[in-house]
């Protein structure tokens, strides 16, 4: 049996607002094998952003806070972590490469000095060795002309060649995995196949693990070995790419994939899923999807199913897939 | 065939770069190159691109929401770009006009039941009482509730909002829709409701769109006729099939094998283009696509191809296609 490089038991992420308490995330569960790429899909709001942050300690705090579980990285428990020992898994086990690369990158410091930074402090190279290594990285992810680029600014470079400076910097400490939050949701079609092309090479050629946080049912088709389906802060539904796409059981997985228009298919109308995402709250009752479901029933809206495995890792959050379900009517 | 309900000849839009003293005009961004299509009545007209290509300045120019530098726009045979302000804004009463951003594009300090009726005041059209109930009317149509009308743009989710956009552009009747990117700030599950809707809508009113997007699957679906542009130019115009299943410009096969498909049985050889997409104040000579282009040849470095048809009612700017070409370079 093969350890998960990572395993997320029962999260809970809340923000603490005017409005009263938001559970954003609400008893995750998740894991990731090495060398293994983890789809994490949903719509906006549905907590798969605020569960990476977590899982790197980097929730806003206020207003957020990790309330409860564990993020059990290679075994040992990171949520009881001070700042300082965060710091050493950042970046050198555990790195992160955001949506927008404009915003994470510092405009006042070169491309160079910001990839420098973080491999003289977790690598101990010398200032010259790091920025030969710098320079490196930037040939890695195909940059062209490194030697003058690791001297530029972001303002300079543009939007796909900032996420390959992103991926350049968090990959310079070679970390076992890299969470990538929508890496390509800002980038134009042509920039982005040739960034998921960059992180497939990454994945096997060095077997770093990657969780992919897209909404982008297309680029978890193409990228994922194993999926995660999440809706109003839970897990509704996790299996292999394959189950998930040819046999999603969850409705709200089902609607979703069949909401996306294909360009291999002509189809008169559009799937589409009633209504709109509820507005997180602690006291929401029974399934979150049940407003939204075409399989509704009673139960449904009074009880919260659970997450339970129906065959082959394949697990699913539905009253119509739970056998204790007779039980929980009586 | 149906008759001709837009005609667009030669259609540019050029930014000076001032500098100096004088303000002199050093070079121009030539955010839409002389340009020309013709759009249908009853059909939909895709615009597709990447970021910068110009469908938006194309978009915005048809209603004279910025000025066009030069060309020829025809709405039912008269020639728009010679109306005067006072004229235009009459005219505008059979071409609308949805935005991208719902959150950005509807007066935040006004009502449902005011932001509907605006229109409708502007240019005259009935008294009060009559008023009220054509924006109920158009309430109703786009599946808002009569009580949504008394609330503001902040109370409803990003769908919703853009429902409301769709309801003002429809208020008087108009002939014409543009859509620049309607739907691609929305969540897979809205985004279908949208697309519906504005189908449901085309059928019931006999409504031309011109639907300006990026999102490849998406115009496939909703588009009868497509036209691609690269860096202010079209390259290719065809109907829907036939430029999906057979692409000819070099640019459009690489889009077209660029995205990903949600389907991880669906394997499709991936064109990935090196390099990326040049300024538009600095366009190379030749085509527009020559720096990137896998099959480049020595003409196209210095003659600019014309779209030319190349099948039925299929047009391609390529000199790949231009059996000519080479003996006018000659």
């Amino acid at each position: 049996m093969i350890q998960p490089i990572l395993t997320i038991e029962g999260l809970h992420t809340r923000f603490f607002t005017e409005r009263g308490e938001i559970p954003a995330v609400d008893g995750v569960d998740l894991f990731i094998l090495p060398g293994e790429v983890l789809g994490v899909v949903g719509e906006s709001g549905c907590g798969k952003s605020v569960t990476s942050l977590s899982i790197l300690k980097l929730v806003p705090d206020p207003p957020g806070k990790i309330v409860g579980g564990r993020i059990l990285f290679k075994g040992r428990d990171i949520v009881p972590l001070k700042e300082k020992e965060m710091r050493r898994i950042r970046g050198d086990s555990v790195a992160m490469i955001f949506q927008e690369p404009m915003t994470s990158l510092n405009p006042l410091f070169t491309v160079g000095q910001q990839i420098m930074e973080t491999v003289r402090l977790h690598l101990g190279l010398s200032k010259k060795d790091a920025r030969e290594h710098a320079v490196g990285m930037l040939r890695k992810v195909g940059i062209p002309r490194p030697e003058a680029v690791v001297d530029e600014y972001p303002h300079q470079l543009s939007g796909g060649m900032r996420q390959r400076v992103m991926i350049a910097m968090s990959i310079s400490c070679n970390p076992e995995l890299l969470i990538a939050d929508e890496p390509t949701t800002a980038l134009d079609v042509t920039i982005q196949a040739q960034i998921l092309d960059l992180l497939r090479r990454l994945n096997e050629e060095q077997g770093t693990a990657v969780m992919l946080i897209t909404h982008d049912l297309g680029v978890v088709a193409e990228m994922c070995h194993r999926v995660v389906v999440m809706y109003a802060g839970k897990v509704v539904e996790e299996g292999s790419v394959q189950d998930i796409f040819k046999n999603p059981l969850h409705p709200y997985t089902r609607g979703l994939i069949e909401s996306v228009p294909r360009m291999n298919e002509t189809r008169e109308r559009l799937h589409s899923i009633p209504g709109s995402v509820p507005i997180l709250s602690k006291d929401m009752q029974g399934c979150r999807f049940a407003p939204r479901c075409g399989n509704v029933m009673d139960v449904c809206r009074e009880a919260l199913p659970q997450l339970t495995l129906q065959e082959n890792q394949h697990s699913c959050r539905c009253w119509l897939h739970e056998t204790r379900r007779e039980e929980a009517v009586v | 065939m149906s008759e001709t309900l837009l005609e667009v000849k030669g259609l540019k839009k050029y930014y000076p770069i001032r500098k100096g003293f004088f303000n002199k005009a050093q070079g121009f961004v030539k955010a839409v190159d002389d340009i020309s299509f013709s759009v249908r009545k009853g059909e939909t007209f895709g615009l597709v691109g990447e970021s910068g290509c110009g469908k938006s300045t194309t978009g915005r120019s048809l209603l004279r929401l910025i000025e066009p530098t030069a060309g020829e726009i025809s709405f039912e045979g008269q020639d728009i770009t010679k109306l005067s302000m006072e004229e235009m804004r009459r005219r505008r009463r059979d071409m609308q006009f949805v935005f991208q951003d719902p959150f950005s594009s509807l007066d935040p300090r006004h009502t449902v039941q005011r932001i509907l009726e605006e229109p409708l005041i502007v240019h005259g059209a009935g008294n009060s009482m009559q008023r009220k109930a054509a924006v109920e009317r158009l309430a109703d149509v786009v599946g808002l509730a009569k009580a949504h009308l008394q609330r503001y743009p902040h109370q409803f989710s990003g769908g919703q909002r853009q429902r409301i956009g769709i309801a003002r552009a429809l208020a008087l009747q108009p002939k014409l829709i543009i859509a620049d990117e309607p739907v691609s700030a929305l969540d897979v599950s809205i985004q279908s409701q949208v697309i519906n809707l504005m189908q449901d809508l085309q059928r019931e009113f006999g409504l031309t769109y011109i639907f300006i997007a990026h999102d490849l699957s998406v115009v496939k679906h909703i588009c009868d006729r497509v036209a691609v542009m690269y860096l202010g130019r079209i390259v290719e115009v065809s109907g829907k099939h036939r430029l999906y299943d057979e692409p000819q410009h070099p640019y459009t096969q690489a889009l077209l094998s660029a995205v990903p498909e949600p389907d991880p049985d669906f394997r499709k050889e991936r064109i990935i283009l090196q390099g990326e997409v040049p300024s538009p104040a600095n366009a190379p000579a030749g085509c527009a696509f020559n720096t990137r282009c896998p099959r480049v040849m020595d003409v196209c470095r210095n003659v600019r191809p014309p779209l030319l048809e190349s099948g039925a009612g299929h047009l391609t700017a390529c000199h790949l296609y231009d059996r000519e070409a080479g003996i006018r370079f000659a």
